[in-house]
């Protein structure tokens, strides 16, 4: 018996529209079951994921702190997917923002004034961009598959990280913890209310970043210029455009996007630059973009979700005793489910039974 | 017309070996094949001949098991069998060679090779096996080498082996010498008559005359979805060959839609145009030169693959040249601008393929209006910042559907939604609603009902005669001799001198669309002929 998947001659566009909610919907009752096999109970399990942490006022500033950065690389790559370039490796542009941004304060700590911050913003997006370029010059020169060379970036950059935190931009008065010195006010992303809670400006920073991406996809030629080549190569070039600069303007944007959102979580919520400054957002920002159905208004809803499976799972281990890993399986789960429905949409599936090889070879 | 008694072929004392009785394919209201007979014998080299949609792929395609006939029967060695997959063709002892190979660059021939067959042969039997049929037939070739080292002329060898190795009876090879070399082509006719004399039959599908004539036994001949004969090629000529694929009988155009005004200046110049194959099933452009002036239509006919895609390319500007002035639009030298700088002077393209070439298949008419008019239009469709002026863009579209009478559902529907033709009597109107100086049409009606078909060849005229440069790349000829003010005809990537209107006949656009004598004018032929035209 194989499964075959047939095209479906017309979508259901109702189905299309709803299909992240059934997706969500699939991920409850998978983690239902996942609590019952782990003998947790599994209402007080999913209460404890999505509902507390959305109780109090602080709690809300915290998902906005974790939602920020996700919805700031989403917006990025949906960009990036949409014009069918496949950055894997926001991840490593995400570091390596954080780095070039970190590059003022850290190296010139006497830089202090009203310029100091969007110096170290642009410096972030430059970083990430221009680590965002080798995959796309990779990819135009020498047609290299770029979901492998931006995914294995990630790690070049990690370990990049990790040598300067504990190497050469360590704080020397650090008590030789890994870190580099305390950024001074005048390089910290604000806090949006000090007095209700911890949120920075990084999440405004995401929401205008993704309202103007929409705005650039809906309505400009830029825009169009994405959604024809990534829709038809062929149409695009019949219309002058060229896939090897969209390449490039996919990967400086998403990459760029990215290492914003690393100067912002560096800046914004940690305060120094460290050897481990992400769990995991670019990563995450995938499942985010796919979720928002690559519409940059999109990532917002599902930045926020995704934000609350980070929030959820620490919860979950202070007072369930369930390992924080497990809202990496509730990420994988809300991808798996959502790409899902989306093939669902398009395919129906077919059982075949019988094995036409097998019978051949039986009678040759 | 020459045609040899059909049953004098089977009267030999042998069953034939496979014999196609009546059948027929039809989709939805197109009968690609009408009521086809076809009778191989054993050992025989049989030709099929036609022009491209004649229904060639169609047959054999039901021989081979891809497709179902809706009528009609198979008889295989004298018993009439079912064919519903390839494999039970195989099984058979039919085996079939593609135009196009499917083979994986990353593996050796020999694990190429493995992949096709059902067992589970280990590899190193299986390169043996190979290396000794390829020595047998005079087919070198080393069953370790990596498929994307090898030439094209090798990787057919592989699929000729691979077929081989099924040990089959019939061998069908679709156009096996349109990817190759002279000289690979002639190494390929020897293996063949070495099959032929160890009693496999061959079914060989070609447009190409000259090799019909001098290695097959017999031909069938299709038009149109029917056999327009049954023949023995070494009793014909290239000319009565190519009357009976091309068809004298259909009626004779009306000539009075082109009276054309008096031609003006060239608008379009294509000097020396040389192009490289861009991939290995391209054909490459040799030393085309072509004029077409203000207020002419020029056709350029030519059977499939031999070049007019490469050609439409390189002239749209989505392929550039080395030399400016090698193409001229609009008395500008265009060979370095790109397909945006080629509007900007004033040209306009519609190219061959509507979905995914001329329009992206998703996205709205709207926006498949911006798709080659955003340089060109730019004052009134775009805004500061790239803002798409959506009001510019809707009334471009409106104005283009009442004009050439699109037909749709829905305000704005996907390009995928609508039918063949209306699309492409909107991809015609867009480029129209600019009044082009020059325009360039790749197959301007293919597989469009016969009422668009007639308002775009109007449309077309009107241009022309309006000031415009024309020219029209087709494969239906009755098309060219309807709105063609002369026809030049593409072979094998070069293009003949134009041969006006008055003295064009089926017979010898014919001729030389197969490639067959008078030939090709040489590259000086055409160059004083321009002389004497100018």
């Amino acid at each position: 018996m194989r499964l075959e998947l047939i095209k479906r001659p017309q979508q259901s566009a109702f189905f299309s529209a709803v299909s992240p909610l059934f997706a969500l919907l699939l991920t409850l009752i998978a983690g239902v079951i996942i609590f019952t096999l782990l003998g947790k109970p599994p209402l007080a399990a999913l209460y404890t994921y999505f509902i507390e942490p959305l109780s109090e006022v602080w709690q809300l500033h915290e998902l906005a702190i974790k939602a920020g950065p996700l919805i700031m690389i989403a917006v990025g790559l949906s960009v990036a997917y949409r014009s069918n370039n496949w950055n894997i490796g926001a991840e490593g542009q995400f570091i390596m923002g954080g780095i070039a941004g970190s590059l003022i304060p850290i190296l010139v700590p006497g830089f202090q004034n009203f310029m100091t911050l969007p110096l170290m913003l642009i410096f972030g997006f430059a970083g990430g961009a221009l680590y965002g370029a080798i995959p796309a010059l990779l990819k135009t020169r020498f047609n290299t598959n770029e979901i492998l060379t931006s995914l294995m970036l990630v790690y070049v950059a990690q370990l990049f990280l990790d040598w300067l935190a504990r190497g050469v931009f360590r704080d020397p008065n650090g008590n030789n913890f890994p870190g580099s010195i305390r950024f001074p006010s005048a390089a910290r992303l604000p806090e949006i209310d000090p007095a209700q809670g911890a949120a920075h400006w990084g999440f405004v920073l995401s929401i205008v970043a993704a309202v103007i991406v929409w705005a650039m996809m809906q309505y400009s030629l830029k825009g169009f210029e994405v959604k024809l080549l990534g829709e038809s190569p062929r149409a695009g070039r019949f219309a002058g455009f060229s896939s090897a600069r969209m390449v490039f303007f996919a990967f400086l944007l998403s990459g760029g996007l990215a290492g914003l959102a690393g100067i912002s979580e560096v800046s914004g919520a940690i305060g120094q630059l460290r050897e481990n400054i992400s769990p995991g957002y670019g990563f995450t920002a995938i499942i985010v973009a796919f979720l928002g159905r690559l519409n940059p208004i999109g990532t917002i809803a599902a930045g926020l979700v995704l934000a609350l499976t980070y929030l959820g799972g620490e919860g979950a281990q202070m007072s369930l005793g369930i390992s924080d890993k497990v809202a990496r399986v509730f990420q994988g789960l809300i991808l798996f489910f959502v790409l899902g429905c989306d093939t669902l949409i398009h395919y129906r599936i077919r059982l075949v039974f019988g094995d036409p090889a097998a019978k051949t070879a039986a009678e040759g | 017309m020459g045609i040899a008694d059909h049953n004098s072929v089977t009267a030999s004392n042998t069953t034939p070996l496979l014999d196609v009785r009546g059948i027929t394919k039809v989709f939805g209201s197109l009968i690609a094949n009408d009521h086809v007979n076809l009778t191989i014998a054993p050992g025989e080299i049989h030709a099929l001949l036609g022009e491209n949609g004649a229904g060639k792929s169609t047959l054999v395609k039901m021989l081979f098991g891809v497709l179902d006939p809706s009528e009609g029967s198979i008889i295989w060695k004298g018993e009439e069998v079912r064919i519903s997959s390839p494999s039970e063709a195989r099984k058979l002892g039919i085996g079939m060679v593609f135009q196009h190979f499917s083979l994986f660059e990353a593996l050796t021939a020999a694990e190429n090779i493995a992949l096709s067959l059902d067992a589970t042969t280990p590899i190193s039997q299986i390169a043996d096996t190979a290396r000794r049929l390829s020595v047998d037939y005079g087919l070198p070739l080393d069953p370790d080498a990596m498929v994307g080292d090898l030439s094209v002329g090798e990787r057919q060898r592989i699929e000729i082996i691979r077929c081989l190795l099924q040990k089959p009876d019939l061998i069908i090879l679709d156009e096996p010498t349109s990817v190759l070399t002279p000289q690979e082509a002639n190494k390929m006719f020897e293996t063949l008559e070495r099959l032929k004399a160890e009693g496999k039959s061959i079914l060989y599908i070609s447009h190409r005359l000259d090799e019909v004539k001098r290695l097959c036994d017999t031909a069938t001949v299709l038009r149109h979805g029917n056999v327009v004969g049954h023949c023995n090629p070494q009793e014909e000529t290239a000319t009565t060959l190519a009357n009976m694929m091309v068809g004298t009988d259909v009626q004779n155009a009306s000539r009075e839609l082109s009276q054309a005004v008096e031609p003006g200046e060239p608008l379009i110049e294509i000097n020396s145009l040389d192009r490289p194959p861009a991939t290995p099933f391209s054909i490459p452009l040799r030393g085309i030169n072509l004029k077409v002036r203000a207020g002419e239509v020029v056709g350029i006919a030519g059977v499939a693959g031999n070049g007019q895609g490469e050609f439409f390319e390189a002239v749209s500007g989505e392929a550039l040249q080395n030399q400016s002035d090698s193409v001229r639009l609009n008395k500008v030298d265009c060979g370095r601008l790109g397909i945006s700088g080629r509007r900007l002077v004033g040209a306009a393209f519609v190219p061959e393929e509507r979905l995914g070439h001329g329009a992206a298949p998703g996205l709205s008419l709207s926006d498949n209006m911006l798709l080659s008019r955003h340089t060109t239009d730019r004052k009134t469709m775009l805004g500061t910042l790239g803002y798409v002026v959506t009001s510019a863009v809707t009334a471009a579209r409106k104005r283009v559907v009442k004009e050439m009478d699109v037909r749709k559902s829905g305000e704005d529907p996907e390009a995928a939604a609508l039918s063949g033709g209306n699309l492409q009597k909107y991809l015609i109107g867009r480029e129209l609603d600019r009044k082009p100086k020059v325009l360039i049409v790749d197959q301007p009606t293919w597989g469009v009902d016969a009422g668009a078909a007639a308002r775009i060849r109007q449309a077309i005229i009107e241009l022309a005669r309006s000031g415009s440069a024309v020219l029209v790349i087709s494969q239906d000829l009755d098309e060219l001799f309807e709105i063609s003010d002369s026809i030049a005809v593409m072979h094998d990537g070069r293009i003949s001198a134009p041969l006006p209107i008055a003295e064009a006949t089926f017979e010898k656009i014919g001729l030389l669309m197969g490639g067959a004598e008078p030939g090709h004018m040489a590259y000086e032929d055409v160059k004083t002929a321009e002389e004497t035209e100018v």
